[in-house]
This record gives structure tokens, C-alpha cells and sequence, in this order.
């Protein structure tokens, strides 16, 4: 049976971890390959690397760190941030990234999706959406959930999907940062308009919202989060037996 | 040393690697002469198989991995690496493989519940299937693996050492003698795989053959 994964996410920022709360007030964390290796090893089932890093010189750190990420680390890699065109995606396929995550460039380059499915494969393109509650409508934000695109989010994942993304992140900006649960109503309303692995994101704040999480969307793939795994609040090894206890398919 | 067949198909760099964390010398290599001078072959490949097939045959590379597999020198196939070993392909028409494993490879959506989600992608436990295969020695039934794909070889009971559940037994690696396939990625599995890739450079070839 294929089990539920567990998902850190790192923000990288000229070389080193950063995470802020409803994506303000970064944090310098840790080095990104130390805590790729540390996560390798203590229960991820893959690492998502999200490279926030806006100048030309930043973005080549983040190259090196990919490769030597890459080098030392043998779970699943996906890659976000900054992805615009499929010179993007063969930029960091390159570097050893396994997926490669389109947020705000699917929304500038509606064909990007497509183009780069066929290249490279559904399997390999993830569709990230930053999605927010406006008017009682979910609306998908654009920049770092920062602005409002005016798009209502299920039609727009629905297209995405339809044009070849091979995986969902639903990131609720909503309960991101809030630490109190997943964002159920939400991640219910994809799962019902999806077919591909849907991987939750924001809002995680203890173990107990991860087992809510699965045991309330059977059909949700993963969760994901940040910073209460880098501040240490959750150890995944932990998280994976609580999942065994309740019956939840975990890898270890 | 480990040769990894390029023949122009995926990326070749975390499986390179993984040979380097388990202390093995791997070159990523379409040479003739470098291949048969490899005590090992890995058989790699992502994509659509009648690209791959296209591509291995087109290469010439299909010629000098059959010619080596008969003298018995150790091969793995990994992901559609591992299809490509067989007879027969059914996605997206009808191609030829290399025929050096009975069976055919078949589309997961017309076997499985339509609620499933195809390519199989995640993390599965692997049920050992027979005696326990050498490439297992050093990891214990259960343990999972990393899966992505959307077609998986049938009609293979005399090489299928493991199978994973995904509502029906999918298979997940063979072994016939000197050939061998996963259809996972040990390089993308953790402990787990470079284990497995670990057993894989401690096998010798048919008996009587060195390598």
C-alpha cells in the first residue's frame, strides 16, 4: 500500500533556510544541505527546496546547494521558486531536482505547464497555489501570496491539471502560520476536483493536525511544512509512529 | 566499475551519486569499449517507453547491453530501464523491448480501482516473492521504495522476485540469472535503495563467468 508522506519544506534565501509567518519576518534558519541530510535521515519522504532568492548571484548559490544537496541526499527532491520558462525547469533538472514546483510563473506563462509536461513529464511538474479566502471565494494569490489575482482557485488548479501538472501543493494562506490544523474545508474542496496527488500545506502545528489531516481526507497524498520541523516542535520519526498507531500507511 | 548506459534518456546525476555514497566507481558512458570493459551495467531510463526504445536501438546501445547480458556480466534495469528488458510494450500502442525477460509491460489504469491514482508515485513495501533475492540480503521485507510510473510489466512470474500492493500485485523487481530490474528508484529510496544498489555490486555474473 503506498503511504502518506511527510514533507519538509525548505525556503532558501542567498544560501541559507529562511521561514516567516503568513510569509513575513523571515527567519534565518540553517544551512539547507545539513538540513536536507539531517531530514533524509530521520524520516522524510522527500524535501521540497523553494528558492526565494530575487538576485542573479543568489540564484547560483542556490544552484551549488542543489548539486551538493542533490550529491548526498537520495529521497525525492522538488524544486520551486522563481520558475519561468522550461530553461527554468532544465536549470535545476540539471542540478538534480526529481520535480520541479510552478507557482506565480503558471500564472504569468499559462503554457508553461503544458510545455514543460510534455518535455518532461506530468510526474514531474507540481503545481503550487497559494490560495486565500476572499468575498467566500477561494481566490489564488500570485508574488508569495502577496496579490490577489481576481482567480477563482479550484477552476484554476482544475486547468493546471488539465494542461499537465502531475501534483497539487494547496498552500492556505489562510491557516499558514496559524498553527492550528490543516485547512480541511479547502484541501476537501481539490480533492473533489482532482485526480493527481494532493499535498497539503500551511497551518501544521503539532502532530495530532497531521493524523486530523489524513484520517478526516483519506485522498489527501502528503503534508507539508516548514518551520515546526526546523524549530524541531515536530520530529517526523515521532509523527510516523503516531501515524502507524492510527493506522495511517507510513513509510518507517 | 559500474557502467550507466547514456542513450540520451533522463538524468543520470542522483544515480551517479548514489554509486559515490556506497564507495563504487560508476561512469555515465555510451562508449562500447568502456562498457565492456565494465564489470557492471545499469540500464537506466524516465519517459515514454517507444522514445526509450527508439532511442536505446537507434544508439546501438541496445546491441552492446544484449551482447554483455549473454555473456553474463550483471545488469539492472531501473524504472523504464527495467521495462525495456522485456519482451513487449503496451503503452501507447504495441513496441518491442529487448526480450531479455519473458512478460510485457501494460498500463496500471486498466487493472486497478478507478479511484487509484496512476502514475503510482510514492513510497511501497516491497512483498518478496520466492527464496530471498541476493539484492535483498541487506534490507527486510516491508521495507518501502520510491515508485513513479504508469505501467508495469505483467505476465513475468518466473523473474518477479518482489511485488508491491497498488490494489493489484504490481511488479517491482525481477532477476534471471545475470539480469536484473527495478522497477523503483534505489537512488531516489533512501537507506533502503542504496542497499539494494550496495547488493547489486557485490554480484557476480553466470556461473563460470568473470567479471
Amino acid at each position: 500500500m503506498i503511504t502518506k508522506r511527510i514533507i519538509p519544506c525548505l525556503d532558501v534565501k542567498n544560501g541559507r533556510v529562511v521561514k516567516g509567518t503568513n510569509f513575513e519576518g523571515l527567519k534565518d534558519v540553517s544551512s539547507p544541505i545539513e538540513l536536507a541530510k539531517y531530514y533524509s535521515a530521520n524520516g522524510a519522504d522527500e524535501l521540497v527546496f523553494y528558492d526565494i532568492t530575487a538576485s542573479a548571484e543568489g540564484r547560483e548559490i542556490f544552484t551549488d546547494i542543489l548539486v551538493e544537496t542533490a550529491a548526498n541526499v537520495f529521497i525525492p527532491l522538488t524544486v520551486g521558486g522563481g520558475i519561468d520558462s522550461v530553461d527554468d525547469f532544465d536549470r535545476v533538472l540539471k542540478c538534480g531536482a526529481d520535480k520541479v514546483s510552478v507557482n506565480s510563473g503558471a500564472i504569468r506563462n499559462p503554457g508553461l505547464i503544458e510545455e514543460a509536461a510534455k518535455l518532461y513529464g506530468d510526474q514531474c511538474v507540481v503545481l503550487s497555489v497559494d490560495v486565500k479566502r476572499v468575498d467566500g471565494q477561494f481566490r489564488v494569490f500570485a508574488k508569495g501570496g502577496r496579490e490577489d489575482t481576481g482567480m477563482e482557485a479550484i477552476e484554476w488548479i482544475k486547468r493546471c491539471v488539465g494542461n499537465g501538472a502531475g501534483e497539487v501543493v494547496v498552500n492556505s494562506i489562510d491557516t499558514d502560520g496559524v498553527k492550528k490544523g490543516f485547512d480541511l474545508e479547502m484541501l476537501q474542496a481539490v480533492c473533489d476536483a482532482v485526480s493527481v496527488p494532493v499535498i497539503a500545506s500551511g497551518g501544521a502545528g503539532c502532530i495530532e493536525d497531521f493524523i486530523t489531516l489524513f484520517k478526516a481526507l483519506p485522498k489527501v497524498d502528503a503534508g507539508l511544512a516548514a518551520s515546526i520541523f526546523h524549530f524541531g516542535e515536530v520530529a517526523i520519526t515521532d509523527l510516523k509512529k503516531e501515524m502507524k498507531k492510527n493506522n495511517i500507511p507510513s513509510r518507517i | 566499475m559500474i557502467a550507466i548506459i547514456n542513450y540520451g534518456v533522463g538524468n543520470l546525476f542522483s544515480l551517479k551519486s548514489s554509486f559515490a555514497a556506497i564507495g563504487q566507481e560508476a561512469v555515465v558512458t555510451s562508449d562500447k569499449e568502456v562498457i565492456e570493459k565494465a564489470e557492471r551495467i545499469l540500464l537506466p531510463g524516465v519517459g515514454a517507453f517507444e522514445d526509450a526504445a527508439k532511442k536505446i536501438k537507434e544508439s546501438g546501445m541496445a546491441d552492446v547491453v544484449k551482447e554483455q547480458a549473454a555473456k553474463g556480466k550483471p545488469l539492472m534495469g531501473i524504472c523504464l530501464g527495467m521495462q525495456l528488458l522485456f519482451e513487449k510494450s503496451y503503452e501507447y500502442g504495441e513496441h518491442e523491448g529487448l526480450g531479455l525477460l519473458k512478460g510485457q509491460i501494460c498500463p496500471l489504469a486498466e487493472d486497478i480501482r478507478k479511484d487509484l491514482k496512476v502514475p503510482h508515485m510514492g513510497w511501497n513495501g516491497l512483498d518478496f516473492k520466492g527464496e530471498k533475492h541476493p539484492l535483498f540480503q541487506y534490507i527486510q521485507e516491508g521495507d518501502c521504495v520510491y515508485f513513479v510510473h504508469s505501467c508495469y510489466a505483467k505476465n513475468c512470474e518466473d523473474s518477479t522476485i518482489a511485488t508491491v500492493e497498488y490494489d493489484v500485485d504490481v511488479t517491482a523487481a525481477v532477476a534471471k540469472e545475470n539480469v536484473m530490474g527495478c522497477q523503483f528508484h534505489p537512488e531516489k529510496s533512501g537507506e533502503t535503495g542504496l542497499a539494494i544498489l550496495k547488493s547489486f555490486c557485490e554480484m557476480t555474473g553466470k556461473e563460470g563467468v568473470p567479471c
